[in-house]
């Protein structure tokens, strides 16, 4: 780990939805830096975990730790584990940006808007600081001359870079990515992939889950497949895809047509 | 100008002295409906909060009393609250009595109680409509319940119940005309003077009935613009 904490830690995360256990065991350390893809079928609980580390879901057993602060926890009357401050949640939040697989920009704001939101009114940046900052962003997502634009008025992959810059105007610790690319029509997916590259590259720390193969291989530092809700394969994402030791994953990269 | 009060001298009816007692009816029923639609949604924006809820110990009251004020007609709530709370033992010496005696505050807590409980239940509507990606991202985005509330939900919701609340705005105007069955003389209630005094019942309806029309026209016209600025990310491009 060396002298630096590591901005995400989650420690033997297990999820379960009534009876079903959808993840089994997780966990997952991601160093400054780092690309971290996770992959995996439909159902593998991919997703839920990535939900699980921002709490949208709330972990059945296990830590989250952002930047060295672990989320407490507490059980409350009818027996379930809940955050025991949600201040503390709100803290690590915003630490933690999300862009999620349907954009979920809100709506009655313009891509300005939305990018000043969060940074004005949870960060307490002053607002034209924030309108500085979400310029630079907007410049690098190529969606400067639509920042007057209501969501509902761009497409999908405009809509999803609009997402990211609203995620990078939290000058987060972690980038959290839920298939960012799956709502997408297909001739959209590669304008979307080539900014999430462009921040891999400057050094973001990222966690994505996708469906992108191209994307685990070539931009990933690290590849975790997940199936049924645990750890199937970690690794380099060179060594994981070239000489693969769980024989599902063989399966699941293999061509299929 | 000169035409104008040659006119009104020509006929009966239409006499600056009936022409005020217009106005002075036009004065009370703007007040009336005016002040409810104002108090009503002051009083309806966190009972719609509390019917919402997923806590039914929140959602429940409020739900009763929907029910209530919605299921009843306006005019039995009027009575009951012009002629039942006066008719309580030792009311006439407390301060309600100054409120009471009147009919114009009855009429109006009946008013805002009215328009209260349709208008909870158009922004309970709006508000469960907002998209659950969009709470979840002010969620993810560090945002506690009230700033999620204050920033996301109500903004969102607001937008969307504007066209629904424009009818129970003129539903209000029109339904106001039941004070005139307590003694009030808004629009309705001159117009029956007048038609009493002359015994002309279709020059006097017919002339309250345009009044009615130009102030729903202008309502349309308030509505129209709103939508207009606060709407625009509905409107296809």
């Amino acid at each position: 780990m060396g002298q630096q904490v590591a901005p995400l830690i989650a420690t033997d995360i297990h999820k379960c939805f009534g009876e079903l256990e959808v993840l089994k065991g997780i966990s997952l350390e991601a160093h400054k830096g780092d690309v971290i893809s996770v992959i995996g079928s439909s159902g593998s609980g991919k997703s839920t975990f990535l939900r699980c580390i921002n709490m949208l879901e709330i972990p059945t057993s296990g830590d989250i730790q952002v930047h060295g602060e672990k989320v407490a926890f507490k059980t409350n009357r009818r027996g379930e584990r809940e955050p025991a401050d949600m201040r503390q949640v709100e803290k690590m939040r915003a630490q933690l940006s999300m862009v999620f697989q349907g954009f979920n920009l809100w709506a009655h704001m313009t891509v300005m808007e939305n990018i000043i939101e969060a940074p004005v009114h949870v960060l307490g940046i002053s607002k034209k600081e924030a309108i500085e900052r979400a310029e630079e962003h907007l410049n690098r997502v190529g969606l400067y001359d639509r920042r007057n634009y209501y969501p509902a008025h761009m497409s999908g992959g405009q809509q999803q870079r609009a997402a990211i810059a609203r995620a990078l105007a939290m000058n987060p610790e972690v980038m959290l990515f839920d298939e960012p690319t799956s709502a997408l029509d297909p001739e959209l997916v590669g304008e979307v992939l080539k900014v999430m590259r462009a921040l891999a590259e400057e050094g973001r720390t990222m966690v994505v889950v996708t469906h992108e193969m191209a994307f685990a291989q070539d931009v990933s530092n690290k590849v975790m497949y997940l199936h049924q809700g645990k750890i199937e394969e970690y690794g380099d994402p060179k060594e994981v895809f070239t000489n693969p030791k769980s024989e599902r994953f063989k399966q699941f990269i293999a061509p299929n047509y | 100008m000169d035409a104008l009060i040659a006119l009104l001298e020509s006929n009966d009816i239409f006499t600056p002295n009936t022409l005020m007692q217009y106005w002075g009816g036009l004065v009370t029923t703007v007040q009336l409906v005016f002040l409810s639609l104002i108090i009503g949604l002051v009083i309806a924006v966190p009972l719609a909060i509390m019917r919402a809820s997923d806590n039914p110990w929140l959602s429940r009251p409020v739900w009763v009393y929907t029910y209530v004020f919605r299921g009843t007609p306006l005019l039995v709530q009027l009575y009951m609250i012009y002629y039942g709370v006066t008719l309580i033992d030792g009311i006439q010496d407390t301060f309600w009595w100054e409120i009471f005696r009147g009919a114009f505050y009855p009429a109006l807590i009946a008013f805002v109680l009215n328009t209260a409980a349709y208008t909870t239940e158009i922004f309970r509507g709006a508000i469960e409509a907002t998209p659950r990606g969009e709470i979840e991202a002010a969620k993810a985005y560090g945002m506690s319940w009230a700033r999620r509330m204050r920033r996301i939900v109500l903004p969102s919701a607001f937008r969307r119940a504007i066209p629904a609340y424009s009818n129970e705005v003129i539903f209000m105007l029109h339904a106001s005309a039941i004070a005139s069955v307590v003694t009030i003389i808004d629009l309705l209630g001159a117009a029956r003077n007048i038609y009493a005094q002359y015994y002309a019942p279709f020059p006097a309806f017919i002339f309250v009935a345009c009044i009615y029309l130009i102030l729903t026209f202008g309502i349309l016209g308030v509505f129209k613009q709103l939508e207009k600025r606060l709407l625009g990310h509905l409107r296809p491009r």
